[in-house]
C-alpha cells in the first residue's frame, strides 16, 4: 500500500512538472486555421505542410507522436500549463517568444508580405528592394523601407492577433494607421474582400497558394517581402523550456530532413516555393 | 502573478472601459425604444402586429448574440454590392456599427419580454378607474399602464442592463477594442493571460457593482410605499 501511494505521488510529481518522458507519446499542437500551414479540411481532418513534416520528423527523430488542434490565442500558456508537449503552428521563433518557450531549430520561414484587393489605388505599389531584412538595413533597403510605410499611411491595416506581424506594426507603424486584429486569418480575408480594412499583412506563404484558389483570386500581393527583426529567426517547433532535450532530437530531424531534401519537397508542394530553412 | 503585466493592464484596460460604456449606454437607448415598440406590437390584437414581433422576439432569444454579431458583420461584408447600392455598407462598414445594431436588436427582444410582462400585470381595476375618469387610450397608457409596468419590469430589467454589460465582450470578436479586446492585446503580448483577465474582470464588476446600486436606488424611488 505504502508502496502504492509512493508511486502515486511520484506520477502526480511528475505529471504537475509538466515535462515531456522519454518514451510517451509527444502531444503535438497546431491551430488548424493558417492554410497551407495547417488547416481543416472538407472532411474535418487536419492537413497542411505541418502536418505531413511532423509524421517524418517524429519518425526520423524516433518519437510517438499525436496532433491535436487548439486556438492560437493562448497557445503558449498552454503549452507551458503541460495540455500538449510540442508547438507546430506556423510559429516563428522571436526573442520575445524565447523569454516563455525554447524552440527547436528553425524548418521554414517565410517573408511577410502586405496585400490590397485588385481595385485598389495601391495594387502597383513597388519598391526598388524585393525583400528588406530588417536585421541590418542597407540603404536601398531603408528608402524602400520608408517607402512602403508612406504609402501605407492613413490606411486600415488588418492582421490577425499575437502575430509577428502584428508586432512588426506596432513597431513601425503605431498612430499612423488604424490597425485591425482578427482572431483567425480567415475572417481577416473576408475583411480585405469586403473592402473594410484596406491592406492585409500576413506571410507570403499564407497568401502565395491562396492567391490561386477561387477566395483570393481577387487579392495582390504589394510592396517588399519583409523578414528578421521582429520576425524573427524562421519557424520552428516551440517547447518547454525545461524539454530542451527534446527539442534537441527535433532539430536533429530536422537537419536531415532539410539535408536529404525532405522539407524543401514538402514546401513546394504546399507552399508554391521553397520555404525550407538553409 | 507578474505584477508588472498588472501595472501594465490596469491604466491599458481602464483606457477601454469608455468603449464598454457606450456600447452598454448605446444600444440600452435605441434598444429600450425597439422594445416598448415591440411589446406594444406584442400584444395588439391585429396579426399583422403581433405575428411579425413574436418572430422577431424568436429569433434575437433563441440564438447566440455571437452568431447574431457575426452574421451581421461579416455576413454584411458578403453582400457588400448590394449594400453599397442602397447606401447602406458605409454603415455596415463600420464594425462600431455591426455591434450596435446587433446589441440593440437582442437587448430589444429580451426588453421587450420583459416590458409585456409588465404591462400584462398591471391590475385591469386601476385601468378600468382611468376609462371612468374618461381617459383617451393614451392617456390611459401613459399615466397608468406604463408607469406601472416599469415599476414591475424594474428588476428584470436590472438584470438586462448587467447583462448587457457582458455581453459588450463580444464586440472584441469584430475587431473592436473594448475591455476585453484590451485584455487580449496583452495576454498574447505577454504570452500570459492570467495577470489581464483578472485586472478586465475586476472592472466589469466594479462597472456592474455601480449599475447593481443604481438599479436598486431606483427601484426604492419607484416602490410602492407603506402607509
Amino acid at each position: 500500500m505504502k508502496k502504492l501511494l509512493a508511486t502515486a505521488a511520484l506520477t502526480a510529481v511528475t505529471l504537475m512538472s509538466g515535462a515531456a518522458q522519454a518514451g510517451d507519446v509527444v502531444r503535438i499542437a497546431t491551430e488548424g486555421a493558417y492554410p497551407p500551414w495547417n488547416a481543416l479540411n472538407s472532411a474535418g481532418h487536419l492537413e497542411g505542410f505541418e502536418i505531413d513534416l511532423y509524421q517524418v520528423l517524429c519518425a526520423r527523430a524516433n518519437l510517438e507522436c499525436t496532433m491535436e488542434q487548439t486556438a492560437w490565442d493562448g497557445i503558449i500558456p498552454s503549452l507551458q500549463q503541460g495540455k500538449f508537449d510540442v508547438i507546430m503552428a506556423g510559429m516563428s521563433i522571436t526573442d520575445k517568444r524565447k523569454k516563455k518557450i525554447t524552440f527547436s531549430r528553425s524548418y521554414a520561414s517565410s517573408p511577410a508580405v502586405f496585400v490590397v484587393g485588385k481595385d485598389s489605388a495601391m495594387v502597383d505599389f513597388k519598391v526598388s528592394a524585393d525583400k528588406i531584412s530588417l536585421a541590418d538595413l542597407d540603404a536601398n533597403e531603408k528608402t524602400s523601407l520608408d517607402a512602403t510605410l508612406a504609402v501605407l499611411n492613413g490606411k486600415t491595416i488588418g492582421v490577425q492577433k499575437g502575430t509577428i506581424h502584428l508586432n512588426f506594426l506596432k513597431e513601425y507603424m503605431k498612430g499612423n494607421a488604424t490597425i485591425r486584429t482578427y482572431e483567425t486569418q480567415e475572417q481577416l480575408d473576408l475583411d480585405l474582400q469586403s473592402g473594410r480594412v484596406d491592406v492585409a499583412f500576413a506571410a507570403e506563404s499564407y497568401w502565395h497558394p491562396l492567391f490561386a484558389k477561387p477566395e483570393g483570386a481577387d487579392f495582390r500581393a504589394i510592396g517588399p517581402g519583409f523578414s528578421e527583426g521582429p520576425f524573427g529567426e524562421g519557424v520552428g517547433l516551440g517547447l518547454r523550456q525545461e524539454d530542451q532535450e527534446l527539442a534537441d532530437k527535433f532539430s536533429v530531424a530536422i537537419n536531415s530532413a532539410i539535408a536529404d531534401g525532405t522539407v524543401s519537397k514538402l514546401a513546394v508542394k504546399w507552399f508554391g516555393f521553397d520555404a525550407s530553412s538553409k | 502573478m507578474d505584477w508588472d503585466i498588472v501595472n501594465e493592464a490596469i491604466p491599458a484596460i481602464f483606457a477601454a472601459l469608455p468603449v464598454t460604456i457606450a456600447l452598454v449606454s448605446v444600444s440600452l437607448f435605441f434598444g429600450f425604444f425597439l422594445a416598448v415598440t415591440v411589446a406594444l406590437c406584442r400584444l395588439s390584437p391585429y396579426a399583422a402586429l403581433n405575428k411579425p414581433a413574436y418572430v422577431f422576439v424568436y429569433i434575437f432569444r433563441s440564438t447566440p448574440l455571437l452568431i447574431q454579431m457575426f452574421l451581421i458583420y461579416y455576413g454584411s461584408g458578403q453582400f457588400r454590392d448590394e449594400l453599397d447600392a442602397i447606401g447602406l455598407w458605409q454603415f455596415f462598414k463600420d464594425p462600431w456599427f455591426c455591434a450596435i445594431l446587433s446589441l440593440t436588436l437582442n437587448t430589444g427582444a429580451y426588453t421587450s419580454e420583459i416590458i409585456r410582462g409588465g404591462i400584462q400585470s398591471v391590475a385591469i381595476g386601476l385601468i378600468e378607474a382611468g376609462k371612468a375618469c374618461g381617459m383617451s387610450t393614451v392617456q390611459l397608457f401613459r399615466r397608468i399602464t406604463f408607469p406601472l409596468a416599469m415599476r414591475q419590469a424594474l428588476p428584470g430589467y436590472g438584470n438586462e442592463v448587467i447583462l448587457m454589460v457582458k455581453s459588450t465582450s463580444l464586440a472584441s470578436t469584430i475587431t473592436i477594442m473594448d475591455m476585453t479586446g484590451v485584455y487580449k492585446e496583452i495576454a498574447s503580448d505577454h504570452f500570459s493571460p492570467f495577470e489581464p483577465i483578472i485586472v478586465a474582470g475586476s472592472f466589469y464588476l466594479i462597472l456592474n457593482y455601480i449599475v447593481t446600486l443604481a438599479i436598486s436606488r431606483a427601484e426604492k424611488k419607484f416602490a410602492i410605499h407603506a402607509h
